[in-house]
């Protein structure tokens, strides 16, 4: 009874964790974006505003039950992933509910929010809606093989399916898997700019061609809930990254209780917002590609790094308990 | 011009006293009714139109020469985005609908069906003499010639064109409506509907709105 109850106060504060996380990054990103294009810009807690006025709307139109439950799907598929991953070292954190296994659980449930949104934005009937979902299953497609690969070629080389394995296994030697395996990073981290749908890749909710796409027909709460799962959920994609390749977070060193808690999200932020700075600033200089522009870019050197790190695994395979 | 409500007495300044046939006003909804009485919803209130008011997602329809000010207000020189504002890519999502200048007969429609679609609490935000008075297309056949005998409109930008500073001063305007309670017509469309479709009936020939939607 003890141990649900210390599960629930950790599910909730690293949801709050997550929240707040994604919803100061995607500010600083609309920050930077501005000050890359010579404008003062937006305060960095404008997606706070815009997220309270969005829920603040007195009407809201619904097309049938798939409309109600899409935004919902997306946050309660973010908010799963989120469980799944250790956001500090063990013993650090809660432990959420990582198992053996993990990393297989999360290739799928990572894929689960978009199917949700792209059911939901078929019902709403909108044209514009039912182009963004085809296109966004073309980029899925596109970007999964890379990702696959590499999350695969890690497996292979560590001979291990566990998130925390592969952390402790770092905190141990002290050897990120990034120079391990770096062509495994390199096809990641390629899948994640087409995973964040940032420009080059936003090509599902392009406003200006689609009218945002699968999004068109959610207004007000419906989208204020989007937001809310899409913040979370930049959160996990960056946190997932850094367990994996960076090395995770939280290396106490001297420090104990808090202290060490508090140093290790000072590194988590730190890593994380480097992370999230390869995408940001890719978006910033680069204009939008086209469906099946897109789709061929990730078949052609992601896919070759992804099939390098695959190679490169097997040579360097490494066999531990 | 027999029934009394029509005819309205008006004093000239020689104290004759005439009559004349009413002007048919746009109705206008206090904002008694918006906000309620208690004081806790009091509070919610004010923190919500203080979200409000610095969050206002911009549906810009662009019907006449005046959408050209928008992207320079939007961008990098005058930057409307440190306060708030930003574009909304459909009705759903906006909650500033926008007209810059003057509307057709044909585009009325779609401006009406737009601002339908959009979700309370809606602005309407009118750029430019066009959608005033109908501007330089005064004596036109086919342009309507003041907005708000179609849709109600929270504030008017005059000019012809206005600058992106009135633009911003515009909003500046909303912004404190907004704050005060004042802004935010759905409910009073909503209400006044009649009046509102026997307004635009007068001018729609080819009326194919479906009677009953929900918004």
């Amino acid at each position: 009874m003890e141990k649900i109850g210390i599960q629930l106060t950790g599910i909730i504060i690293t949801t709050i964790l997550a929240f707040t996380v994604g919803m100061f990054y995607g500010g600083l990103r609309r920050k930077i974006i501005a000050r890359a294009q010579n404008r003062i810009g937006p305060p960095v807690w404008q997606n706070f505003l815009d997220l309270l006025k969005l829920q603040g709307k007195t009407t809201n139109i619904t097309h049938g039950v798939m409309t109600h439950l899409a935004p919902v799907w997306v946050v309660v598929a973010a908010v799963t992933a989120l469980l799944f991953i250790p956001v500090l070292h063990a013993g650090l954190w809660f432990d959420n509910f990582n198992f053996k296994g993990d990393l297989i659980f999360l290739l799928y449930i990572m894929v689960f929010g978009s199917l949700g949104m792209a059911l939901g934005a078929g019902e709403t009937g909108n044209p514009n809606s039912a182009i963004g979902v085809s296109r966004g299953l073309s980029l899925l497609v596109g970007y999964e093989i890379p990702f696959v690969l590499s999350l695969v070629a890690v497996m292979l080389q560590f001979h291990t399916t566990s998130l925390t394995d592969l952390m402790h296994y770092q905190q141990e030697t002290g050897r990120w898997i990034l120079l391990e395996n770096p062509f495994a990073f390199l096809a990641a981290l390629f899948s994640a700019l087409g995973m964040f749908h940032y420009s080059p890749f936003d090509i599902i909710g392009a406003p200006a061609e689609l009218a945002s796409g699968p999004m068109s027909e959610f207004g007000g709460k419906y989208l204020g809930t989007l937001m809310t799962g899409g913040s979370i959920f930049a959160f996990v994609k960056l946190v997932l990254l850094t367990d994996i390749f960076l090395g995770g977070a939280g290396h106490p060193g001297t420090l104990t209780g808090i202290w060490a808690v508090l140093a290790g999200l000072g590194e988590l932020i730190v890593k994380t917002f480097l992370l999230y700075m390869i995408p940001v600033s890719i978006g910033i200089v680069m204009p939008r590609f086209r469906t099946e522009q897109a789709v061929r870019f990730f078949w052609k050197w992601p896919l070759a790094f992804g099939i390098l790190a695959i190679i490169w695994a097997l040579y360097k395979r490494k066999y531990f308990s | 011009m027999s029934d009394t409500k029509d005819i309205r007495i008006i004093t000239r300044p020689t104290k004759e006293q005439i009559e004349q046939a009413k002007i048919d006003f746009a109705p206008r909804c206090t904002s008694a009714g918006r906000v309620n009485d208690k004081e806790t919803q009091k509070t919610v209130e004010f923190i919500l139109n203080f979200a409000r008011k610095h969050s206002l997602f911009l549906l810009a329809y662009g019907t006449g020469c005046g959408a050209i000010e928008i992207p320079a207000t939007l961008t990098s020189r005058y930057d409307a985005e440190r306060l708030g504002i930003r574009g909304a890519a459909t009705p759903r999502q906006a909650d500033v609908l926008m007209i810059t200048g003057y509307l057709s007969v044909k585009t009325l429609k779609r401006v009406i069906r737009v601002y339908e679609q959009m979700q309370d609490p809606k602005y309407v935000v009118a750029f430019g003499s066009c959608t005033i008075n109908g501007g330089m297309y005064f004596d036109s056949y086919n342009t309507i010639k003041a907005l708000d005998r179609y849709i109600p409109v929270d504030v008017y930008i005059a000019g012809c064109m206005p600058r992106p500073e009135a633009v911003l001063k515009g909003f500046a305007k909303l912004q404190e409506m907004i704050q005060n309670g004042n802004a935010g017509n759905g409910e009073c469309y909503r209400k006044n509907l009649d009046w509102y479709r026997a307004n635009q009936r007068k001018v729609i020939k080819n009326w194919d709105f479906p009677d009953e939607y929900n918004w």
